[in-house]
């Protein structure tokens, strides 16, 4: 099993729904979230294109965040879900230095937060909140080893890239362009 | 667009941040196991709601965790509004609920009105108060005189105890503010309005064409998810727009019109229609009126002549008319939704009436369907009695085609004139902020400023319970009950609203309020249901359901009454115009005097060094009545002025700075706003979210945070057709020295 998500940038509007319903879900503190929008305007007027991408950490295969962390705290769930064990976590933050994505954030009560891909929900058979609140449709989630999940039937059909592939961490969340 | 301001801030922080040792402890009390929350693994309970944050009206349901607390609303799958997924506004709804600005208790007035002086009363004490006056009012005016001011759910139940006191003066800012122009546009085409949500078939449509409409920033859900499933099904899609909108990034054609010149472009695409014959030929000749007229309106509107009005280049008009043409019948030209910018509003509503209407599309798949709206009884009361006057007696002979009454027109008949022999003398205002929402802000105070009585019925002290002889709070649409929802939409279909929690602090329902002020006038008689679970278990078992059923459900779809979704081949259709055509030249606007073809006016451009006021919303965000909602203020905490580079280079403005902005009335902002610095904008306006800049300090998270377009909005340019307030003619210019001006905050 090999958890992934894709977000369709033609689709996305930004409308911020997947921060809001993950904080919800999560009982994120106000004030902090674990994805976020990126909107990236080329051009000049009137010859413009705008990308708009729903962001989050992106579960890489090859995670600094794993391999810095000195307690073990971070670690790899079933699917390669990257996720954190707060009551391991001492809070030194070497993961968020590490993250090339920006995605973890430190949790007032004493550790570091990010996505997990809400696996709460994920094994009552449930996608994740922000894919399932999406008013455009455009968050895909899924297992890449199986052909005929989501996300690997629209990676199979669009173009597609991941953010900052030069970092090597093999990150599996991927843009549709 | 949610920011990482926090995260960043505290990330900075590092480590010292983390140091707190109870902190961990508490971590660890609420995560169990890895990173399941509590709430999420043991039993909760859900009940059903209809959304209130817009007027969208989403059905969803509302989840509590075990400590019986608010803790997310999730959609409705059977929803048609919205398919099982809230929109950011509707998901962010506990925050409503949770804001510990709210109203919390009765109040009433105490100092000189505005000022802001109030002391806590009992709800006895309060209802008092106003019937006293309401009385005193009837006896010296006449019950007429009152009028309300409604834009939420909670209006059913105060406009039925205005109706019931003697008055029909209900007017609600959204339409004479807002979709009026297109409703009236619209009903002297087809002879019927869109109302809301909007019958366009986006879902199975080949083109949508957006002029001004920002599908996706203004978050309607339903057509945000069916513009989605249309980018997916290859839909073309053309924007007309001076900013470079989200939509106009997922279209086809961006059109980046110089404003106020739309209807140049509009005329041009029905000469392109009509000359190259892309109409179409057999539905114009079997359900059109006036087709030879309207050729000859509009024989010289050429895209050559349009190209020097809108800079939209005659072979751009040519190909996106063959575009729709391509597509049609499965086209739709938007009507939009906030369309009071000019003036001129209701003709150019009917100018993309008779687009849609020479391409076939109205009563077409991928068009505008045929909406149904479920039919529930109303509650047995006794006949309203007649009143002598309404709103319309202070316009003799004006705005009669306008079907709702003006939120305007009822403040500018409170200003007493001595050409008018009787003005307003009360005003109940329920949900709705006139401050923010009316334009002129200084007409709207001089109002208030003569009335006998104002009460404001609010869940926040929005900027104008400030100017309340008495305040009473409603409590949150999660906890209360409302009328079910009826539509209209593809099926007939009900939701209900339902309360998830007791009203918080000394806050209530709309329907109490009303029944209670009903029994101090000696109304009591309209309200005979004593509680409104009663009320709605005997509507809703008039059609078949029960509260018990609803309860379990929240939506329940019913099949159609009225025939099919959309015109079949060779249907004989009447449409309700005078003619019983679909009227290309209007007949009931040629009675009243009005052009019956629409034609083009130039309206006014900025004066050098001004830059015209465009205004819009934000995804996250319903006009001024969420910007302190803790989980959206947290998505978009202020707006900023979006600042064309060139622009910017001139004024030598900088990505984030702080200015001042001043009309060209000499009206200031009274706050700063951030610029940002874009290509999105045209070099001659400049953009911002409405409804930011809020004055009233009571909202404290959002207090002195952007800028109010509303009181840069001072020059309104009336429609004479149906009276809409035109906001779209204002110019504005930058004070770049904040020193100069007061400071505030």
């Amino acid at each position: 099993m090999r958890y992934a998500m894709a977000v369709d940038t033609k689709k996305c509007v930004g409308c911020s729904d997947c921060v809001v319903a993950c904080q919800t879900e999560n009982n994120v503190p106000i004030g902090y979230c674990r994805d976020w929008i990126v909107e990236v305007t080329d051009g000049t007027y009137p010859q413009l294109e705008t990308e708009i991408r729903s962001e989050r950490c992106n579960h890489c295969i090859n995670a600094p965040c794993v391999r810095c962390c000195p307690t073990g705290a971070s670690h790899f769930a079933d699917g390669g879900i990257v996720l954190v064990k707060p009551n391991k976590c001492i809070g030194c933050g070497a993961c968020i230095a590490s993250c090339p994505y920006d995605a973890r954030y430190p949790n007032p009560d004493g550790y570091v937060d990010k996505c997990t891909f809400c696996i709460h929900r994920l094994e009552k058979g449930l996608n994740p909140a922000c894919a399932e609140v999406c008013p455009t449709k455009c968050i895909y989630f899924g297992d890449l080893e199986d052909p005929n999940s989501p996300v690997s039937l629209i990676l199979k059909k669009r173009k597609y890239k991941s953010l900052i592939p030069e970092a090597g961490t093999r990150p599996q969340l991927f843009f549709l362009i | 667009m949610t920011t990482r301001r926090n995260f960043i801030k505290i990330s900075a922080a590092g480590a010292g941040a983390l140091a707190i040792g109870t902190g961990a402890l508490n971590a660890m009390k609420w995560i169990s196991s890895d990173t399941m929350p509590d709430s999420v693994k043991n039993n909760f309970t859900r009940t059903p709601t209809y959304c209130e944050i817009c007027f969208w009206k989403c059905a969803g349901w509302v989840y509590k965790n075990k400590k019986g607390d608010i803790w997310k609303i999730t959609g409705n799958d059977e929803d048609q509004n919205c398919h099982g997924r809230l929109c950011p506004r509707g998901t962010g709804g506990p925050g409503m609920y949770y804001d510990d600005d709210r109203l919390k208790t009765p109040l009433i007035r105490t100092g000189e009105r505005g000022r802001q002086t109030f002391r806590e009363a009992s709800w006895d004490e309060a209802f008092t108060y106003i019937a006293d006056k309401m009385k005193a009012i009837a006896r010296e005016h006449g019950p007429e005189c009152v009028a309300l001011f409604t834009h939420g759910s909670g209006g059913k139940y105060f406009g039925d105890l205005l109706q019931a006191y003697g008055s029909s003066n209900i007017a609600a800012p959204s339409y004479a503010q807002c979709r009026g122009p297109r409703e009236v546009g619209f009903m002297a085409t087809f002879g019927e309005g869109l109302e809301s949500p909007e019958p366009t078939d986006i879902r199975d449509t080949r083109c949508l064409v957006l002029i001004g409409s920002h599908i996706g920033e203004n978050m309607h859900n339903g057509q945000v998810q069916e513009m989605s499933d249309a980018i997916d099904k290859g839909a073309v899609i053309i924007t007309v727009d001076p900013r470079f909108s989200t939509a106009a990034g997922k279209s086809k054609y961006w059109l980046p019109i110089k404003p106020a010149t739309d209807m140049a472009l509009l005329l041009s695409w029905i000469h392109v229609i009509i000359n190259e014959e892309y109409y179409d030929k057999k539905y114009v000749e079997k359900y059109t009126y006036g087709f030879k007229e309207l050729a000859e309106a509009v024989r010289n509107y050429t895209p050559e002549w349009a190209y020097g009005i809108t800079t939209i280049a005659p072979d751009v008009i040519r190909k996106t008319a063959k575009e729709m043409a391509d597509a049609a019948p499965a086209v739709i030209v938007h009507p939009g939704r906030h369309v009071t910018w000019y003036g001129d509003d209701t003709q150019r509503s009917r100018a993309i009436a008779i687009l849609n209407a020479l391409l076939g599309s109205w009563g077409r798949r991928g068009g505008f369907f045929r909406p149904e709206t479920f039919e529930l009884p109303s509650y047995p009361h006794p006949e309203f009695p007649e009143p002598k006057r309404t709103w319309r007696t202070a316009y003799p002979g004006k705005y009669v085609l306008a079907d709702l009454a003006l939120a305007n027109g009822i403040c500018d008949a409170t200003i007493p004139v001595t050409t008018r022999d009787c003005s307003f003398k009360g005003w109940i205002v329920n949900g709705t902020n006139l401050i923010e929402t009316l334009p002129n802000q200084k007409n709207t105070i001089e109002a208030i400023q003569n009335l006998d009585l104002m009460v404001v019925i609010d869940t926040m002290p929005m900027e104008i319970t400030g100017w309340a002889d008495v305040v009473l709070p409603e409590c949150t649409y999660l906890e209360r009950y409302d009328s079910v929802r009826t539509g209209p939409h593809r099926l007939p279909q009900i939701a209900l609203r339902m309360p998830a929690a007791e009203p918080k602090y000394n806050s209530k329902p709309a329907y109490w309020m009303a029944r209670q002020l009903a029994i101090k006038m000696g109304l009591e008689a309209y309200f005979p249901f004593e509680n409104q679970e009663d009320l709605l278990d005997w509507q809703l078992k008039q059609v078949g359901s029960s509260l018990e059923e609803m309860k379990r459900i929240g939506v329940k779809t019913f099949p159609r009454q009225y025939g099919e979704l959309y015109f079949s081949d060779d249907e004989e259709v009447e449409f309700f115009t005078n003619t019983g055509k679909i009227e290309l030249y209007s007949t009931s606007f040629a009675n009243e005097g009005f052009d019956p073809v629409p034609v083009y006016t130039a309206h006014p451009e900025p004066p050098p060094g001004y830059y015209r006021l465009i205004y819009g919303r934000a995804p996250m965000h319903t006009f001024s009545r969420t910007s302190n909602n803790p989980n959206l203020h947290d998505l978009m905490d202020e707006n900023t002025l979006w600042v064309n580079p060139k622009v910017a280079k001139e004024w030598s403005l900088m990505n984030g700075q702080q200015v001042y902005l001043e009309n060209q009335d000499g009206v200031k902002s009274q706050f700063p706003i951030k610029v940002r610095v874009t290509e999105r904008i045209r070099w001659d306006s400049v953009y911002m979210v409405h409804g930011f800049g809020h004055a009233e300090k009571r909202l404290t998270r959002t207090y002195g945070r952007g800028a109010s377009d509303t009181k840069l909005i001072t020059k309104v340019m009336i429609d004479p057709i149906m009276g809409g307030t035109g906001m779209r003619g204002n110019f504005v210019t930058f004070i770049t020295n904040p020193g100069e001006t007061e400071v505030a905050s």
